[in-house]
């Protein structure tokens, strides 16, 4: 209960910098700390209805079947653009990921807004044991724009 | 208390199964056939019914699938995914009598999942292709780099890529072609698209083939689609009591994320059944326009088709004769024959459960081997767990966590049951010891 009152507090902060001229990235304000961290709650929410079955609760993805987002150097990497691309038209490669190869099919996303697709791509990006910055529904925008 | 009680059985089990006094009855004794064999601490982890202690023959093998044993005891493994040169195939041998494998050899250079031993031969499949070796009569494979090559050409698309076989009395052979969707949407996976009509995934996938055993290079064409509507078939095995094919389905994944509207996560968690199937030649099992609903008992329209959850389809489609929770993903299905277990395991029916994924957010569930009793070729009673423990957690909250994740199911010479875990790479072997 706690939790949701002091959510709701979030986002009353963050439509107000929605009317702020947009940053690239985050920065070491307090005002993108608390941006990412609604982004992070946001996010969460995206991620149990879209991405958890798969993924799993922890993170872990299932062996062999589902990549797993914990510890995987792409989710945490600079390359954001390839994860974002790789949420927008699902992933059907078989490329060895981290040394592995996965079987099941990940489906496109391309109805989620730039901002879920921002929101949980930050939530995946800073769970479990990943640490990385936050991507931005602008990076999406650009990303979606380009994408085929 | 119950450490005593462990430390107790530690005891009597270090005293050699075949030379503890307390193991009372004698005709426990006969079955046993190396006294020489130690039972693990715990069970190497399992829990078993009473009277029955296991031990790990083999550990980090790697992605044990199917399992054989031979007439001599010595146990053929098939590895899935990548392999090492010369070790797609491997044998594990005893060479001493304590039940541990000393001697690891290998033959093959493809993963796969099928294997299994039928009148002199071993046959293994790669996730297109179908091999067989001869074997001598020490049960050792004659010409380990030529084997012949009797099916080719079998979609391989990723998704149930597993090509599992066995053989009836004819000399036909059967294989598994998983279909290479979830349930035949447009759009495979993803929320609210529709379900093709006709599925098309059926012409060459989603069904069992038979094919002959003895003759070389035949695909599609040379053989016939024996079953279909089957999602994917792991587990299967010819019933020799009825004379029958009998089959472990995987049912459909997702429901709630799917459908959210019309199905629930708890409802995702429990729904559809894992089903067991007796074929006869032409059956349809359904998929994918119906899913069994263990709650309702019954066949359900599919929602890509339609369904709400209640409508009821599949006139046609063949009645489960086993039904099992959700998810829970029966790689191997094994009719027991042996004399060593208790008299109701004989002819009954052993399904070892590789573990579930999509009951999240859920706990996971499976990680097991379960036993179904069977009289003259048909089940008679409830389906109950067997072996349970190989997770090595009290509650899976996630796949990964899974230590052990059964795959493969085989009987020994002496009756003993083989349990292939894929995950770690370990082989079980439960044994009867008596009360
Ligand atoms: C139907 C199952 C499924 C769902 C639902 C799913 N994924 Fe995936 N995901 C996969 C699979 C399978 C792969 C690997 C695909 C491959 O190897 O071709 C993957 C790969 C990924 C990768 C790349 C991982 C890497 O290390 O390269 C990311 C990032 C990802 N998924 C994020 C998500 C997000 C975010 C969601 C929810 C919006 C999601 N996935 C939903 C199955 C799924």
């Amino acid at each position: 209960m706690k939790r949701i009152s002091g959510s709701i507090a979030l986002i009353a902060a963050l439509m107000s910098f929605q009317h702020l001229p947009k940053k690239t990235g985050p920065t070491k304000s307090g005002k993108s700390t608390v941006l990412i961290t609604e982004s992070i709650e946001r996010g969460k929410i995206i991620y149990l209805q879209k991405c958890l079955s798969c993924h799993q609760v922890d993170g872990g993805g299932v062996p062999h079947l589902n990549a797993p987002l914990d510890g995987a150097s792409a989710v945490v990497g600079n390359d954001k653009a390839k994860i974002i691309r790789i949420v927008l038209n699902g992933m059907t490669d078989r490329v060895e990921i981290d040394g592995e190869y996965y079987s099941n099919n990940m489906a496109p996303h391309k109805d989620l807004t730039n901002r879920q697709i921002a929101d949980v791509l930050t939530y995946v990006r800073n769970s479990w044991t990943n640490k990385a910055s936050a991507v931005t529904a602008a990076e999406v925008k650009a990303v979606r724009a380009k994408n085929k | 208390m119950q450490k005593y009680f462990c430390f107790l059985s530690l005891l009597l089990l270090v005293a050699g199964i075949g030379t503890t006094p307390v193991t009372k009855a004698s005709d426990s004794l006969k079955v046993i056939s190396t006294a020489g064999i130690r039972a693990e601490e715990e069970n190497a982890g399992l829990k078993l019914p009473p009277g029955f202690v296991a031990l790990k023959v083999a550990e980090n093998v790697g992605r044990a699938r199917h399992i054989a044993v031979t007439a001599q005891g010595d146990i053929y493994v098939k590895l899935m995914g990548r392999v090492a040169e010369g070790k797609g195939i491997l044998r594990l041998r005893d060479t001493n009598g304590d039940g541990k494998a000393e001697e690891i050899t290998g033959l093959g250079n493809y993963g796969g999942t099928g294997l299994v031993i039928n009148n002199g031969y071993l046959y293994a499949s790669s996730d297109a292709e179908v091999f067989r070796y001869q074997l001598n009569d020490k049960g050792e494979v004659i010409n380990p780099s030529q084997p012949e090559k009797i099916i080719t050409g079998l979609i391989n698309r990723r998704q149930h890529e597993s090509k599992s076989v066995t053989l009836d009395k004819l000399g036909n052979i059967y294989v598994n072609i998983g279909a290479f969707s979830n349930s035949c949407q447009e759009q495979d996976r993803t929320p609210g698209s529709k379900g093709r009509m006709p599925c098309p995934v059926l012409d060459s996938a989603g069904g069992i083939w038979q094919f002959r055993a003895d003759k070389l290079n035949q695909t599609y064409g040379d053989g016939i689609r024996y079953a279909t509507g089957l999602r994917n078939v792991v587990g299967l095995d010819w019933n020799n009591q009825s004379d029958q094919l009998y089959v472990m389905q995987h049912g459909r994944d997702d429901l709630h994320r799917l459908f959210p509207d019309v199905y629930s996560e708890q409802d995702n968690a429990e729904i559809p059944a894992e089903t067991m199937y007796a074929l006869n030649k032409g059956d349809d099992a359904g998929w994918p326009y119906i899913y069994y609903d263990p709650a309702q008992h019954k066949k359900i329209l599919a929602p890509e088709y339609g369904g709400d959850g209640k409508k009821e389809a599949g006139k046609d489609a063949i009645d489960p004769a086993v039904v099992f929770p959700a998810h829970l993903a029966p790689n191997a299905l094994l009719f027991y024959t042996g004399d060593q277990f208790p008299a109701k395991y004989k002819n009954g029916a052993f399904v070892a459960f590789h573990g579930s994924w999509n009951r999240a957010p859920l706990p996971q569930e499976g990680y097991s081997v379960a036993f179904v009793p069977f009289e003259n070729g048909k089940p008679t009673g409830k389906w109950e767990i067997f072996a349970d423990g190989f997770s090595g957690l009290e509650v899976v909250t996630g796949t990964r966590g899974a230590q052990h994740r059964p795959s493969g199911l085989a009987q020994g010479p002496d009756g003993s049951l083989y349990v292939s875990d894929d995950q770690k790479g370990t082989i079980y072997r439960i044994i009867y010891k008596g009360k």
